[in-house]
């Protein structure tokens, strides 16, 4: 009937851009607020990178052909230059092993004799970057390991150094690992030098490190080394992760200005090893009133 | 359709479908190519401008619908919130649907003007997404919108020529 009064229409077009406009834009915030919140939408994401995936590929080959290239033509004192540095570097690592060895058995003896559990050890998978960050709110690589190589989400990503990131979503031939730089991701640390426990947050903006929450007086000093503490049992116990370049102590605040830079090459390297395997920690207790209980509690008491 | 004189059909229709799904699929590609540091922030937003190419110039046949979609394989392609790029295509793709006729009336130094407009929204929508989110707005990221309105007039040029490209040798 009302059909009636509109012009008439040669073509048949559909919902006018408006209506369309409308329900598109409502599905997208739709889709946001589920994906921010409740992660629901992880399986069609994989889906849907099945279609994509190709499409990525094949805009890194001319990068990927370019280096093969470069690795085929390389000059020969480069190889050579690189060689000798390898077997120096190999001969130092032996040594070092050796000891590591040594030490690895008397700390077991140690262990054994104040009947402590002894640290597990964790295997590692070799895996390739294969595209760095496309976006730049965000400090995140892709690598070629995904569901097929058993990688799972919260995996640590190290390299021959340290630390370089988080496992954050898994893809069936991808993953996703977050740089330990993306803001404000946290790895629980330790000082080499005198075991302070600390906590390090990814600056975001920069390629920097920041220890926050770090009393003025606190000993620390430039030039510290930062390694993973194991408390939480997400990261494994002693790996390097930054190295203190600046400290502000400014009276003004109650906490010192501490800024790092990441010693594993976290915006460098191709190659990175994901740890699989690391051990479960047993569940932490409860604690005896939430914080909720704690707050009507002191409302209770107001009134 | 076979009854219909395919000449005809073909001076009705001189762009076909596989060119503009190529050209939004080359779009993605451009997209993700290994943009890194300084790069990154001053590439233009390829799919966004394609998107609204074939907006203003064939809106019955890319709307926004299509837009969305190709917004959802952008999402999982640049591993943003599922739906961020999509909203932002959405909009874009409106703007181009329905400014469509206005825009076309504007020679191509005109125009750029205008598409500014419509860059400049949609990068300001994503922005203001991703600071309700996650808390943090990256200044740099607004370059590309520049980028993008200064490469309007060769992706014009290039995208009328291959249509005049494949129009003259259908003719024949």
């Amino acid at each position: 009937m009302l059909d009636n009064t509109h012009s008439f229409r040669f073509f048949q077009r559909g919902p006018s851009p408006v209506v369309r406009l409308v329900f598109f834009v409502t599905l997208s915030l739709l889709l946001m607020f589920m994906d921010a919140r409740y992660r629901y939408l992880e399986s069609a994401r994989s889906a849907v990178s099945v279609i994509v995936a190709p499409i990525q590929s094949l805009a890194t080959l001319p990068a990927r052909i370019w280096n093969d290239v470069g690795d085929y033509v390389a000059m020969q004192s480069t190889l050579k230059n690189s060689n000798h540095d390898l077997q120096t570097q190999h001969v130092v690592d032996a040594g070092q092993l050796a000891r590591l060895q040594a030490l690895e058995l008397e700390n077991k003896q140690l262990r054994d004799l104040v009947a402590l559990p002894i640290r597990e050890s964790y295997t590692t998978t070799l895996a390739e970057i294969i595209y760095s960050e496309r976006d730049l709110f965000k400090r995140k690589v892709v690598i070629n390991k995904g569901a097929d190589a058993s990688v799972q989400p919260g995996q640590i990503v190290m390299d021959d150094i340290g630390i370089v990131g988080q496992v954050t979503r898994v893809f069936p031939w991808l993953s996703e690992v977050t740089l330990i730089t993306e803001k404000d991701h946290v790895v629980p640390v330790q000082v080499l030098r005198n075991g302070l426990r600390t906590i390090v947050f990814g600056a975001g903006d920069t390629s920097q490190l920041a220890l926050r929450y770090m009393p003025i007086s606190s000993d620390i000093q430039e030039g510290d080394v930062l390694v993973t503490s194991g408390i939480d049992g997400t990261y494994p116990a002693g790996i390097s992760v930054a190295k203190v370049t600046k400290i502000e102590r400014d009276p003004a605040y109650p906490f010192a200005r501490i800024t790092c830079l990441p010693l594993g090459g976290v915006d460098r390297h191709k190659h990175l090893l994901i740890l699989s395997a690391q051990p479960k920690l047993p569940e932490m207790p409860a604690p005896e009133i939430s914080v909720e209980d704690a707050k009507n509690a002191k409302a209770k008491r107001k009134k | 359709m076979a009854l219909h004189n395919p000449n005809k059909t073909e001076i009705q229709r001189p762009v076909g479908n596989i060119f503009i799904f190529s050209s939004l699929i080359i779009a993605v590609l451009l997209n993700g190519l290994p943009w890194e540091g300084v790069a990154l922030m001053l590439r233009p937003d390829f799919v966004a401008m394609f998107l609204l190419y074939w907006c203003m110039h064939k809106p019955m046949r890319i709307g926004i619908g299509m837009a969305w979609a190709v917004g959802i394989l952008a999402d999982v392609a640049d591993a943003s919130l599922f739906g961020q790029h999509a909203l932002t295509y959405t909009l874009l793709a409106f703007g181009g649907v329905v400014l469509h006729r206005r825009l076309q009336m504007f020679d191509l130094r005109q125009q750029t003007t205008q598409v500014f407009g419509l860059f400049a929204l949609t990068y300001t929508v994503y922005a203001l997404m991703h600071w309700l989110i996650d808390g943090d707005v990256v200044w740099g990221y607004f370059l590309g919108c520049i980028s993008s309105t200064l490469l309007w007039i060769p992706l014009s040029l290039l995208l009328q020529g291959l249509r005049q490209l494949r129009m003259g040798r259908d003719s024949r």
